[in-house]
């Protein structure tokens, strides 16, 4: 039963794709936050070649000395970046434009030279290749286990391990550093556990999403989270549902349209940030414009009940206030002044009354408001 | 060797070597702008939002066509610019995550599309991976009037509008003060960022693409300070770089032109950190090795006057314990080699004492009366 688990393909493509989301997530949530998405971009561009050296040095493509060998490359890009910044010579994206890719077109160049004949083909260097990962297995209790697997579940216990033992310090080092080093919570080692658990998650993920597609799955799911929710630990586990929803449809998706697997993954974690970004209750882009009408149909009904206000009980009520006038004095058009009488209606401070506009007692209170003594600006 | 004459010579070559020049000039040439104006990652997002573009421009156009390829990666280009900039001002988000989520699923569905058209074209597709690391082989003869086209446009632009970039690169708030509309030159600048990055695609392809922009400008502005300097260097170090880069991949059987382009402009950036003048770390630590051999030599002249006037006497011969006594440290030979060579101090002898002694000349003795009037000046105003 589990065996057969085991050797089903689109399980092993699922389980992986899964597994990298999830340990993509966790750390991204907090990535994000603390404003280091593009340190990512980096890391995952730069493993590449640390994952050429430790092959060439150890002879070794998988294993726990090739995780952390190629994981320190990533850690090394991210100390040379600062220490770039920090000499004034250049800014800190600068800095980071040139130090990644000096790395990876190092180590796309050592592939090409003398890495030719293993997996290592200088495009899965860029999208992986997670329909194959089934297809190299490591023996464990007595199960054919893909070692992609293997390596990234070992991977997302020591992330989740890490976010959960550490979510105080990593919480309040995100937030406040200032008060985190204040308070004795050593903001520095938390940045740079993160970042290199981030590594060794990207060298993990390598083999199955390669080096840019991986950025999708931990910077994507937890800014879509964000979007979505105040609260670190519902954005966490926001985080976390994206990313396996996009697996799910990502990997049905791929198969029905005969295109990448990786690809397409990455791609439906877009379209929920795409859907997060139009319809998010509350911030989201419609929410934001229906706010944004309604508060100028609030002020043009407040413009409308002054106007009429100015002309009830005189003798040129009868042309002020109508439609026509309304247009013509305050320059609307037939449309906005349109919305601004249906508004008022609405909200109870108009009536139409023998054919013309007049107040009614609310907006006549909401008149005096506006030209009283009171008023501010009169 | 008359094989290598021959390659010369082959109209290929020429062409594949002219064309690398000229698009690592125009990146360079607009890369320095991109780097003052720090959007140095911002290339690096619209690089790999143009692979969508250019699966696009090859479905449309039903071939490789680059006049359409191009203006598809041209317009995802800008469509990612445009969609960074609505995350960035209507959310939360910052400009970091925004750059991520542009650059990776632009990319991702560039991935499906690519996989997509392979697997329908078969071989009528394979020149699409060369936009992935470049292949500067792969360029045309045609291409090349496209290219200069570009080219000339580009120039055009920044010669005619170089005082309004130059203003917008350097104060924008100073620039929207005098009524320049620096919204739409911001806009432009970043249009001509995308129009660069389509331009290098052919050289280094979309990963590398923001190497191409940002090292030479970053070599360039190491060794200048002048716009005009930096941008006519950069564009020479972008030239030189596209070049060596196809002459040497076109050599190494089977290497993208895109990491070797990378390398050697990186290669530009090392040398230029190290080694600019006023800048360079080189030249820094050196200062820095002057500088403490300065106040080395003023410490030791320093305790040599303060022990003078001690005893009131100008001549006072200080014994070399003293010496090291009264400075706390052991006095370094290079140090009092360098005010004996100065005339600043003289090794005298004080019989019976055998011991070596140091005495003030009259000039050592001027210099440290001055050093000594300076540094009580400057606690003074520290104390105030």
């Amino acid at each position: 039963m589990i065996a057969a688990f085991f050797d089903s393909i689109p399980a092993m493509i699922l389980l992986t794709g899964c597994l990298v989301g999830i340990s993509s997530a966790v750390l991204g949530t907090f990535l994000v936050l603390r404003g280091n998405s593009m340190l990512t971009d980096a890391i995952s561009h730069s493993i590449v070649f640390g994952i050429v050296i430790t092959w060439m040095l150890t002879a070794q493509i998988s294993g726990p000395l090739q995780l952390l060998g190629a994981a320190l490359t990533g850690v090394l890009t991210v100390l040379a970046v600062e220490w770039l910044a920090r000499s004034g010579l250049v800014k800190m994206d600068a800095a980071i434009g040139l130090v990644f890719p000096a790395l990876f077109a190092a180590g796309v160049l050592l592939i090409a030279l003398h890495a030719r004949d293993i997996h290592l083909h200088v495009d899965s260097v860029l999208l992986g290749e997670i329909g194959f990962v089934w297809l190299h297995r490591v023996s464990l209790w007595g199960l054919e286990i893909p070692v992609s697997v293997a390596s990234l579940g070992v991977v997302m216990a020591v992330n989740l391990a890490f976010v959960l033992g550490f979510w105080k310090e990593l919480k309040l080092s995100s937030f406040d550093p200032g008060l985190a080093l204040v308070l004795g919570f050593a903001p520095g080692v938390m940045h740079y556990a993160l970042l290199t658990l981030t590594s060794v998650t990207a060298v993990a993920a390598f083999d199955a999403v390669g080096a840019v597609l991986f950025i999708a799955f931990v910077i994507v799911p937890p800014a879509t989270a964000y979007l979505l929710t105040r609260r670190l630990w519902l954005m966490m586990a926001l985080a976390v549902a994206l990313s396996l929803a996009s697996c799910l449809s990502g990997y049905w998706l791929a198969v029905k349209w005969d295109v990448s697997i990786g690809g397409m993954m990455a791609s439906m974690t877009g379209l929920w940030f795409a859907l997060a970004l139009l319809f998010a209750p509350g911030r989201g882009l419609l929410a934001q414009g229906l706010r944004r009408g309604r508060v100028r149909a609030d002020h043009d009904s407040a413009v409308l009940v002054a106007h009429l206000a100015t002309h009830q009980g005189t003798d040129a009520m009868a042309r002020e206030n109508t439609l026509d006038a309304i247009m013509t004095h305050l320059g609307w058009t037939h449309a906005r002044a349109r919305a601004a009488i249906l508004r008022a209606h609405d909200r109870g401070l108009i009536e139409r009354r023998a054919g013309l506009l007049s107040l009614r007692p609310k907006g006549a209170a909401m008149a005096r408001e506006t030209f009283g003594p009171g008023a501010a600006g009169r | 060797m008359t094989a290598l004459a021959g390659v010369f010579t082959g109209g290929i070559v020429q062409t594949v070597l002219l064309g690398a020049a000229l698009l690592g000039a125009i990146s360079g040439m607009l890369g320095a702008f991109a780097l003052l104006r720090r959007q140095s990652l911002i290339g690096d997002a619209l690089a790999h939002a143009a692979l969508p573009g250019i699966c696009l421009g090859f479905l449309i156009a039903g071939g490789r066509e680059l006049g359409s390829i191009l203006a598809g990666a041209f317009f995802t280009g800008t469509l990612a610019a445009l969609v960074m900039m609505l995350i960035i001002r209507s959310t939360r988000l910052k400009t970091d995550a925004a750059l991520g989520i542009v650059l990776s699923v632009f990319f991702a569905v560039g991935v499906v599309l690519l996989t997509h058209l392979q697997g329908q074209g078969g071989a009528a597709s394979v020149g699409l991976n060369s936009f992935l690391f470049g292949q500067a082989a792969a360029i045309l003869r045609s291409d090349l009037w496209i290219m200069g086209g570009v080219g000339l446009v580009t120039l055009a632009l920044v010669a005619g509008l170089w005082k309004e970039f130059k203003l917008v690169s350097f104060d924008p708030d100073f620039a929207r003060a005098s009524g320049l509309p620096v919204t739409a030159l911001e806009g432009l600048l970043t249009i001509m960022v995308a129009l660069a990055i389509v331009i290098g695609l052919q050289l280094v392809g979309v990963v590398l693409m923001v190497a191409l922009l940002i090292a030479p400008a970053a070599a360039a502005r190491q060794w200048t300070a002048s716009l005009g300097a930096m941008v006519a260097l950069s564009a020479l170090i972008g030239a030189a770089s596209g070049a060596g880069g196809a002459l040497i991949s076109a050599f190494g059987r089977g290497l993208a032109t895109g990491p070797v382009v990378v390398l050697l402009a990186t290669g530009a950036v090392v040398v230029s950190l190290l080694l600019a003048p006023g800048r360079g770390l080189v030249w820094q630590a050196w200062a820095a090795r002057r500088a403490r051999a300065r106040i080395g030599d003023g410490r030791v002249l320093l305790t040599l006057h303060a022990l003078a006037r001690a005893h009131d006497d100008p001549r006072y011969k200080t014994e070399h314990g003293m010496l090291h006594a009264a400075l706390g440290v052991t006095p370094s030979a290079q140090h009092l080699a360098r005010l004996e060579q100065r005339g600043l101090i003289r090794a005298v002898s004080h019989p019976p004492e055998t011991t070596p002694h140091w005495e003030l000349t009259s000039a050592g003795y001027r210099e440290a009366a001055l050093l000594a009037g300076r540094s009580e000046t400057d606690a003074e105003e520290q104390g105030a």
